[in-house]
């Protein structure tokens, strides 16, 4: 069934068998697990899923355990989309050859922010330029959270990790965060959405979107992580919905170049007084707890005029002018 | 972990190393300190608590109309009761 017409409801998720199973080594309050297992629920008929190294691979599949309960591929940190390429492939030539019939099979490939932003970018970019039909996956936990915290591409500005340590000498990562989503649109592929999982009924209909298009489909989920962000391990779902209502994550789709933005952001582009100040996310999370002392304040103004920018151009993008 | 008797030697370990076990053999359940406890008055079974578990701790059991704390995998992470619209579950010392 097309996405338009599944009109899903929650008791036909949650009847859904999970095809990322319990008893995967996650962190307590683990939001790249719930990406995980939304993102399965998503599925249509047969899935093959590869998986870069990076939290979700190493949680899912200690040997000899695995949580998958789909064929599922590991090979090396850069090469997840190489991997999605390639079974994409095979399966192209095995139907040739009349080796397999039926249904058509899903190729879906996962990977951290390190192994999309930094690492896997170069596979990802040459993967979707060749066409290659799957869906891409980047769970974002805004640093290489499973070798212990050190800044990534998708780090963003101000937030203290093992490699950008907050103290005398700088206020935390000095850079911004890299806009891998517009990047990825400007590959002109069919496919490119950010999704929260807080919104989750967005973020499985997106899924299913990015499964269905001919060509490639790349999906940037939000995903806070307890451990690296020194968050309560209960509040990442909590985050990951005022990240949406602050605009420093907007959702939104871009299908073949034309942007358009989701339900939740449009409520916020509608009404902006329902835009919620950057302090308010910032204050939650003990990587950001240096920005509250009087040395390093101004760059709270900083984040805020990042975020009020990007959001700006985002509006425009969408043809949305305030 | 393997226990001693499991444990294969490099001969028999399955080529290109294939996981043949389901995670759902090893109970994480050991891991939490407090464990989600539902008042059954203020429950209205909106079911986010099921959608928002990342241990797929919480099942809904069709039969029953109701839901159902797995704490064989609930990790105590409190996002149940954090999300819950209700405050129907709270988070209580083991």
């Amino acid at each position: 069934m097309d996405s338009e017409k599944w009109g899903f409801t929650v008791k036909d998720i949650v009847e859904k068998p999970d095809l990322f199973m319990s008893g995967h080594r996650a962190c307590a309050g683990c939001a790249p697990a719930i990406v995980m297992r939304l993102i399965m629920k998503a599925v249509r008929g047969p899935t093959i899923v590869t998986t870069a190294t990076g939290c979700m691979e190493i949680v899912s599949t200690l040997y000899p355990y695995t949580s998958w309960a789909v064929p599922w591929l590991h090979t090396a940190f850069e090469n997840a989309a190489a991997n999605a390429s390639g079974i994409e492939s095979a399966i192209k030539v095995l139907r040739k050859k009349g080796r397999i019939k039926g249904e058509h099979v899903d190729v879906i490939a996962i990977a951290g922010d390190g192994g999309t932003y930094d690492i896997g970018f170069q596979a990802l970019s040459g993967a979707v330029e060749r066409g290659h039909d799957f869906l891409f996956v980047l769970y974002d936990n805004e640093a290489y959270m499973n070798t212990g915290i050190q800044r990534s591409g998708g780090t963003p500005l101000g937030a203290a990790t093992t490699t950008s340590p907050a103290g005398q000498v700088i206020p935390g990562k000095l850079e911004p965060k890299k806009p891998i989503a517009d990047i990825m649109a400007a590959h002109e592929i069919p496919y490119v959405a950010t999704a929260s999982p807080y919104y989750w009924r967005d973020l499985i209909t997106k899924a299913r979107k990015g499964l269905e298009v001919e060509g490639p489909a790349f999906l940037h989920v939000f995903a806070p992580c307890p451990r690296g962000w020194r968050s309560d391990s209960a509040k990442s779902i909590e985050l990951s919905r005022l990240a949406v209502e602050t605009c420093i994550f907007p959702l939104w789709e871009c299908i073949r170049g034309e942007y358009q933005l989701s339900a939740p952001s449009k409520v916020i582009a509608i009404e902006p007084q329902r835009k919620k100040p950057v302090k308010e996310y910032l204050a939650m999370q003990g990587r950001f707890r240096h920005l509250f002392t009087s040395k390093y304040e101004n760059l709270i103004d900083e984040i805020q005029r990042i975020t009020d920018q990007r959001w700006q151009n985002l509006l425009k993008k969408c043809g949305i002018t305030s | 972990m393997t226990s001693k008797e499991e444990e294969k030697s490099w001969k028999e370990i399955s080529i290109a190393a294939v996981c043949w076990k389901p995670s759902t053999d090893f109970l994480t359940g050991d891991w939490k300190t407090f464990k989600p406890v539902r008042d059954l008055g203020k429950c209205i079974r909106c079911l986010l608590c099921v959608m928002f578990c990342p241990d797929g701790a919480i099942h809904w059991i069709a039969e029953k109309g109701d839901i159902e704390f797995d704490y064989n995998y609930c990790k105590g992470c409190g996002i149940c009761a954090n999300e819950c619209p209700t405050k129907a579950i709270e988070m209580k010392i083991e």
